[in-house]
């Protein structure tokens, strides 16, 4: 790792193909995951504590605000998880062309968006 | 010649390797727990399902998958963009202050866990 070499990475000029948008949107996502996760211990913590702790959490749940929370964070965890996948498989070899890679960041979007609305309609 | 002093196992292909299993685990247990959820579960199902040594070790399990797939997540990201080529000088204590940051808060997910299974 030579640390002088010139850089260039103005991301204002940059034009981000598909899959550049999908990369760094999964690491979007894991930074929104782990500080989701605080939200999540919560619910896990209060629903295991007792039967009203349970309902504390329901009641909680049917506000639109926590709706919305909570939608995003499975949200984020479906993309993450699409977004995953997508890696193991191209760790087998399959999908590394330019095509491969697009391809495969569509099928992430696409499963995503299919999978939160689902995802929203079970919420709501 | 070690520079990452701060990766999860010092090495690229450690870590590497560590955030797929990691990763798969974590992928496992919240299908596992989105379904229960989706099966309309009720308090008594819910807590039951807890009261289980396999669900415990499993949910254990995942928050360890977890610690070490946020560490070296969030390593990867601190270290792409809190850099001093990003943002000068201030950029390696921006850096450090949220690699500890995210250090103590998966200490308290792990223990909070731990309390939430066995408290």
């Amino acid at each position: 790792m030579k640390d002088k070499r010139p850089v260039y990475l103005d991301f204002g000029t940059i034009r981000m193909p598909i899959t550049a948008w999908t990369s760094i949107t999964h690491r979007i996502t894991g930074v929104i995951l782990f500080f989701g996760m605080a939200v999540l211990l919560w619910a896990l913590d209060t629903s295991l504590g007792s039967a009203e702790g349970w309902n504390a959490v329901a009641d909680c749940l049917s506000g639109v605000l926590a709706k919305l929370v909570i939608w995003g964070i499975v949200t984020a965890l479906i993309y993450h998880s699409l977004a995953g996948i997508k890696h193991l498989v191209m760790d087998f070899g399959v999908g590394e062309s330019m095509e491969g890679g697009v391809r495969g960041a569509r099928l992430v979007v696409a499963g995503t968006v299919v999978l939160a609305l689902l995802a929203g309609a079970w919420i709501w | 010649m070690v520079r990452a002093v701060t990766s999860f196992g010092r090495s690229g292909l450690s870590d590497w390797l560590v955030q797929r299993v990691s990763g798969v685990i974590l992928l496992a247990y919240f299908i596992c727990i989105g379904g229960t959820l989706l099966s309309g579960v009720d308090y008594e199902g819910w807590h039951a399902m807890f009261q289980l040594t396999s669900m415990r070790i499993f949910t254990l399990l995942a928050l360890l998958s977890l610690a070490a797939h946020a560490w070296i997540g969030m390593w990867s990201v601190s270290t792409d963009y809190l850099t001093e080529r990003m943002l000068g000088e201030r950029g390696n204590l921006l850096r450090l202050a949220f690699q500890i940051a995210c250090a103590l808060l998966i200490f308290v997910y792990v223990i909070w866990g731990i309390q939430i299974l066995w408290g």
